[in-house]
């Protein structure tokens, strides 16, 4: 049944219009993707002609922009708030522990334990989802202490002094610390990528409907639960892989630390400051917290105060992030995730 | 449902309606509502401020749950299902206090019935939705943020959203309020031309010389209860007797 909205319908009365288009793409898109292409192949090479002291520091910065993505992919367009993906960083690191405590090749078992994160968020997001805003967050939150005491009293996973990763010794540190490094680089390329991919596709247009108005959206058939489900199960799985990877990197976890809510608190900064709900938000997000990690890192407590002054500030001058703010009322975009018509005049 | 109860039903009626209650805690908000609507009908639901046509409306498309009856689409039982199922099975409404997708342009809104509600994908759904923005006036700002719109564009979104989706059961809730007479004569068009694709129409309105030019049935709510149903000149007559009776206009 066409409802009136069929062919005949749609040229009456609108014959002064251009020719019709949606457009999805643009030049500046296809230039973003090749750079990105050629950036991504150079960092590949870096543990060839640059040492581990320029590795060390890349790996944090990947693992953050992974981080900030996938918080965006859940918070930006699910509009799921969480506090507690700190726990998927920690079942990622336990499940690599446990992974390689059987014998299994660490770097090889980083998918597993990125698995075993995205399963353990399935059942978990059944008691979560009932729950929205502010009782959502705090619910993530809880869960994720549960997880940090249950971990702490286990002494087979190491109680509160944690654990090493077993099966590295065999690995020559210059190697480990290679392959360390290509894991970090394909984590946070993966979850750039695969956020961009979703947030084109028409799962991310019901995300972002339902974040608008979730009453609206299922009056309008999307599948509200499980748009959402879907959103906090991929953040989840993205999450465990970078806390394998972390694991992996600092060789060495702990509870106190690995479920810290702090974690939380730098994927809301990054993806606030940089702008919620677009690509490169959380990617420019990511470099200015990471920055300012760097340059703050030797005032001690007072680090903590300039963050929230920096946050704080770009909250105030620029609610939409650096990025929505500069991009926005310039219709810039690097990364486009939106449709735009032409041939409505 | 028993297959006593599915004879019941008009095995025509596109929507049917039948002894729908419900109540906010003490207050009783709809008690014992039945009707049914055919496709390509328009039926029209007036009533005073406070009778329960959005809460009927809301109950019909699963934003709320009733305490008691059923609704009907097509014959099939759907009382207990979810909003979202119910529009995939061709059911779409408007929202009286317009809803839209904030962060998503006028585009966009509309894509999500098309894509979600019609179940149409790439040109075919883009298609669906400029014919969608056309028939509501809003192809000119399709690229805007819906949250930039004004209280009547928001109210053209509704429509805009719902045509999208192609729907086979259409629920209107108070479109045509504010609209100057030619605004008015064009949504008449609109809607006579959804009904003829086949679709039928429950239409909420107060603006009755809007109404009765497509409905070809009234139902007449008050305090949640049907006071009268039949042929529009039927209904408002009876309803002028009453209020000359009673001394003040029930609608
Ligand atoms: N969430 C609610 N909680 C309690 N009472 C409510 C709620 N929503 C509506 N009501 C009451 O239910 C009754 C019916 O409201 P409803 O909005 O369905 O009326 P209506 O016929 O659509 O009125 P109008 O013509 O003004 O839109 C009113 O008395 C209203 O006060
Ligand atoms: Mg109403």
């Amino acid at each position: 049944m066409t409802a009136g909205t069929g062919g005949g319908a749609v040229t009456a009365g609108t014959a002064a219009e251009g020719r019709f288009a949606v457009r999805r793409w643009s030049r500046t898109a296809s230039v973003a993707a090749a750079g990105s292409v050629v950036a991504v192949a150079a960092l590949a090479g870096v543990p060839y002609y640059a040492g581990t002291s320029a590795e060390q520091p890349l790996v944090t910065l990947f693992c953050l922009v992974a981080l900030a993505s996938l918080w965006n992919l859940m918070a930006g367009f699910a509009g799921l708030t969480s506090f507690g993906q700190q726990a998927y960083l920690g079942a990622g690191a336990y499940a690599l522990y446990a992974a390689a405590s059987m014998g299994l090749d660490p770097f090889a078992a980083i998918p597993l334990a990125a698995a075993a994160a995205g399963v353990l968020s399935l059942p978990v997001s059944f008691a979560v989802l009932r729950l929205s805003g502010g009782h959502f967050a705090v619910a993530t939150w809880v869960l994720a202490e549960i997880l940090r005491l249950a971990v702490t009293l286990a002494p087979s996973a190491g109680g509160n002094t944690g654990v090493s990763l077993p099966g590295v010794s065999g690995y020559d540190a210059l190697l480990r610390q290679a392959l360390t490094y290509w894991w970090a680089l394909a984590v946070a390329v993966c979850s750039v990528a695969g956020v961009y991919a979703l947030a084109r596709s028409r799962f991310g247009l019901d995300a972002r409907a339902v974040h608008s108005d979730p009453v609206a959206a299922a009056s309008a058939g999307v599948a509200v639960g499980r748009t959402r489900r879907w959103a906090y199960c991929l953040s989840a799985f993205g999450t465990g892989a970078v806390g394998a990877v972390l694991f992996a990197n600092t060789l060495y976890t702990q509870p106190g630390s690995v479920f810290g809510v702090q974690h939380s608190v730098a994927m809301m900064f990054m993806v606030v400051i940089g702008g919620i709900g677009t690509i490169e938000g959380p990617i420019l997000g990511a470099l200015v917290f990471f920055a300012l990690q760097q340059a703050l890192s030797g005032y001690g407590p007072w680090y903590l105060v300039l963050l929230g002054a920096a946050g704080i500030a770009i909250t105030l001058f620029a609610p939409r992030g650096l990025w929505g703010s500069l991009a926005a009322p310039r219709g810039w975009s690097l990364f486009p995730i939106g449709h735009h018509i032409s041939g409505t005049s | 449902m028993s297959p006593s109860e599915r004879l019941a039903a008009r095995e025509t009626d596109a929507l049917s309606i039948r002894s729908v209650g419900m109540s906010f805690g003490s207050l009783s908000v709809l008690d014992g509502v039945s009707f049914g609507v055919a496709p390509g009908e328009t039926l029209g639901l007036v009533g005073p401020n406070g009778a329960g046509k959005t809460t009927l409306l809301d109950i019909v498309a699963g934003a709320r749950r009733c305490d008691g009856g059923q609704v009907l689409l097509s014959g099939r039982d759907v009382t207990r299902l979810a909003a979202d199922r119910r529009c995939r099975l061709g059911l779409a409404r408007t929202f009286q206090v317009p809803r839209p997708f904030g962060d998503l342009t006028v585009f966009e809104n509309a894509l999500v019935g098309a894509v979600r509600g019609a179940g149409l994908r790439g040109r075919a759904a883009y298609d669906d939705v400029r014919g969608a923005l056309v028939l509501t006036d809003l192809l000119a700002v399709a690229n805007a943020p819906a949250s930039s719109l004004r209280l009547l564009d928001r109210k053209r979104l509704e429509l805009a959203r719902a045509l999208a989706m192609r729907p086979r059961v259409l629920l209107l809730d108070e479109i045509a309020g504010g609209l100057t007479d030619p605004e008015t004569a064009a949504l008449v068009g609109t809607v006579r031309r959804v009904r003829d694709g086949g679709t039928a129409i429950v239409w909420v309105e107060h603006v009755l010389r809007a109404l009765t030019q497509v409905a070809t049935r009234l139902v007449c709510l008050s305090a949640g209860r049907v006071l009268a149903e039949g042929a529009p000149g039927e209904v408002l007559a009876d309803l002028g007797v009453r209020a000359a009776y009673f001394g003040r206009s029930v609608l």
